[in-house]
């Protein structure tokens, strides 16, 4: 039998031939097979870990949701449910505002300006640790625990999933912050520092649908 | 962490050949994705059989209708591990290191992304698996609760112990998944970034196309096995009550989350087995991947939808009619593009001169065994049908179907096929055919038999049965310990033929794909030259293309 090549089958089966690729090629990035570019690389990893990671909070997001909406006696007698308390409004206040110290510490690196990065950082790491201690201050002030209910098996899963971010990135802002020090170290802690930076931003946003969803959210 | 491989592409080749075959190197922490996926593929190996073993124990067991051979604990501890043994520790992780030896080599790389997080992912898995099988000798025995572990049945474990045997399962599955997830994370960037100049997406091998696929749906999807798995671990050890129905608690939760990752685990499972078939259904009939573009976005397509069909392992959970019927739908939809898929594997060898060495056994056994698991997956999809069936052996037919008559066939047409690249030696071709027939005729009778007896009403997951059954039990048993007998020639094969087979040329196939323009076994960095692609895929018969690769200095 003759040797057939793509382009003469018989039957045109292939319908998004033209468009489809074509839109495609334009905006994905071409090959360049080699360890060039390790910034860009690791930048790309660590975005699409970040998106795989907010699907196990938005599975939390949807248990808390979905048990809320279908427990007519969410809170139990005698507990009154995790309140908008001054501790939290400033908690939250101080951690969403560190997003907009650590991205000048960011920039300030890309600029070698390693005395300005090093304050902003420290800053950065101050307001991160000021947030565990307030996170751990409500715990304790609450009338409830983890077995108290769903109310306590929610709270203390989001807040608590949450808490363990926010401890990775200030331990990651730590070490980035010692190997600021390290002679001969900047190439690599520029990637540490920036990826630092997204992960940081990521924990902001997420506190965001948290704090709405546990404290805006009334019964 | 990088390494400088400049000073060790300066030897020669015969010395870098030899510095890829070090027999120590598969023992050790090594970044070279050849060696991981190796390491992936020998390891997941030895769980196959050890899962297999448990198997045979469960079908002695089901040979007599009373309970006799093992107690019921024991035999649901059994089931339990077989089934999570050979999803979570075989086809996963084997997929995972072929893909790691492959993808590479495929897309022109000389490793995969982040090296260091490869070796990392791979390490993970052997102390998970063995901490899983560890639980065999817990004073309760393992965990008894399916491969599902749904609540309430899982949080009712025997005995006090804080340690137990669901606890040890829900810790080893979420390091197999975080190990899956960091593999995901290397595979998408490598696909990404690291293709070789001239390596567009539609110049990419199908296999390569089926990575990403499965690994995009690993992100996506694997999180939400996470975090059942978490809420699990806190409901069973800790107090909280999110899936206790006796503390407001819903079960049914944990089912949608649980499905939201394992049913799209199929594909994540299959695509690369469809992959497998599309590379080796080409090279075996000299002809063109028949459709190539449509088979690439048919791959992402059923990616796609599988993402929307959970609910359908949920017909007889209580689920409003509405649900039933949109995601009756939807399941169906997924018949489409893997219908293009089959088509286009028919289309492929359509009058084409064949020819049947093992790996084009193994992938057209496999891909026809594909048509008869897909067709009752369809079935399955109808929800009166499924209603009817539900928890029945019918259930269990076709997922075996579709995972060892598909997907294992088609790792083992993989094994076939790229042995002489990873070991630069050749099989034995005589019993590689001989394996073939005694694993695809016992493996036919063996899950044949459970469409009937699911018919019939024989429910799953249990040890004694009612008489009626016991005909197609007695066939159905002794077929699967033929077809465990079957995994001794091939044993024998690769071992022999690794250390004393004559060696193999660079491309015995005579194959298009890149892999095949580099020595057997690549060396360290895998090319001497990063290659320039100028030409797509499948390029069998077309006199035009007739030299496969322009690299730069080559002309």
């Amino acid at each position: 039998m003759q040797r057939r090549h793509i382009d003469e089958s018989p039957i045109r089966f292939d319908l998004w031939r033209r468009r489809l690729p074509n839109w495609l090629q334009r905006f994905l990035p071409s090959g360049g097979g080699t360890h060039e570019d390790h910034h860009g690389k690791g930048m790309f990893g660590l975005t699409i870990f970040l998106l795989s990671e907010s699907i196990i909070f938005l599975s939390f997001i949807f248990t808390y949701v979905a048990l809320r909406l279908t427990t007519h006696n969410w809170l139990p007698p005698g507990i009154s449910g995790p309140e908008l308390s001054t501790l939290v409004v400033i908690n939250t206040v101080v951690l969403l505002s560190s997003s907009f110290v650590i991205q000048p510490a960011e920039n300030a690196l890309k600029r070698n300006q390693l005395s300005k990065f090093r304050w902003l950082w420290l800053i950065t790491i101050a307001m991160g640790s000021y947030f565990l201690v307030g996170l751990l201050i409500e715990w304790k002030s609450l009338d409830f625990k983890i077995t108290t209910g769903l109310v306590g098996s929610t709270f203390y899963l989001l807040t608590g999933f949450h808490g363990l971010h926010v401890l990775a990135g200030v331990v990651l802002q730590i070490i980035m912050l010692i190997r600021s020090f390290i002679p001969g170290n900047y190439n690599q802690t520029h990637f540490g520092t920036s990826a630092t930076t997204l992960f940081w931003h990521f924990v902001d946003v997420v506190w965001v649908f948290l704090f709405s969803l546990i404290y805006l959210w009334r019964t | 962490m990088t390494h400088d491989f400049s000073q060790e592409i300066t030897g020669d080749r015969e010395s870098q050949n030899q510095q890829g075959n070090t027999w120590r190197q598969y023992f050790s922490f090594n970044t070279d994705h050849k060696v991981i996926g190796v390491q992936y593929m020998v390891m997941t190996f030895i769980f196959f059989l050890i899962g297999g073993l448990l198997a045979m124990l469960i079908r002695a067991e089901l040979l007599t209708p009373e309970s006799n051979l093992v107690d019921r604990p024991l035999y649901n501890g059994l089931f339990t591990m077989h089934g999570t043994i050979m999803i979570f520790l075989w086809i996963i992780p084997f997929n995972a290191g072929l893909s790691n030896y492959l993808v590479p080599l495929m897309i022109g790389a000389r490793d995969m992304s982040f090296p260091l997080l490869n070796a990392i992912s791979f390490w993970i898995l052997p102390p998970a698996g063995l901490l899983l099988l560890s639980s065999f000798f817990l004073p309760n025995g393992t965990a008894q609760a399916g491969w599902w572990s749904y609540p309430p049945v899982s949080l009712q474990v025997p005995g006090d112990q804080f340690i137990n045997g669901e606890f040890i399962w829900i810790v080893s599955l979420v390091l197999i998944g975080i190990s899956s997830i960091m593999g995901a994370v290397n595979f998408v960037t490598t696909i990404f970034w690291m293709r070789a100049p001239g390596m567009t997406f539609f110049r990419m091998p199908v296999f390569v196309w089926s990575v990403f696929s499965a690994q995009l749906l690993q992100l996506v999807n694997l999180p939400a096995l996470t975090a059942a798995l978490i809420l699990l671990l806190l409901d069973l050890s800790f107090g909280t009550q999110f899936f206790k129905p006796d503390a407001n608690g819903d079960p049914i939760i944990y089912q949608h989350l649980f499905w939201f990752y394992s049913h799209p685990a199929v594909y994540i499972m299959a695509l690369p087995a469809f992959g497998i078939f599309a590379e080796i259904l080409p090279a075996f009939s000299r002809n063109p991947l028949f459709g190539y573009r449509s088979v690439a976005i048919a791959t992402l397509g059923i990616a796609f939808i599988s993402i929307f069909v959970w609910v359908h392992h949920m017909f007889t959970s209580a689920t409003p009619g509405w649900m039933r019927m949109t995601f009756m739908a939807t399941s169906m939809l997924v018949a489409i593009p893997t219908g293009i898929k089959a088509f286009a594997w028919t289309a492929t060898i359509w009058r084409s001169k064949l020819h049947l060495e093992t790996p084009m056994l193994f992938a057209m056994g496999g891909a026809a065994m594909f048509i008869f698991g897909g067709v009752t997956g369809v079935m399955l999809a109808a929800t009166p049908f499924d209603i009817h069936v539900n928890n029945t052996y019918f259930v269990v037919g076709h997922f075996h179907y579709i995972v060892f008559n598909t997907i294992t066939m088609a790792i083992f047409a993989a094994i076939y096929y790229w042995f002489p690249k990873i070991t630069g030696r050749m099989y034995a071709e005589g019993w590689g055919k001989l394996h073939f027939w005694l694993t695809f005729i016992p493996a036919n009778i063996t899950f044949f038999s459970m469409h009937p007896l699911g018919l019939q009403g024989m429910l799953r997951r249990v040890s004694s049965y009612d008489p009626q059954y016991q005909g197609w039990n007695i066939i159905a048993s002794l077929a699967s310990f033929l077809l465990g007998a079957s995994t001794l020639p091939f044993i024998a094969n690769i071992v022999g033929s690794w250390l004393y087979g004559p060696r193999a040329v660079d491309n015995p196939w005579h194959a298009t794909g890149l892999e095949w323009t580099t020595s057997s076994p690549p060396p360290r960095d895998n090319f001497e030259e990063i290659p320039t692609v100028t030409r797509p895929p499948y390029d069998y018969g077309n006199p035009k293309y007739s030299v496969i690769v322009n690299s730069d200095n080559s002309e």
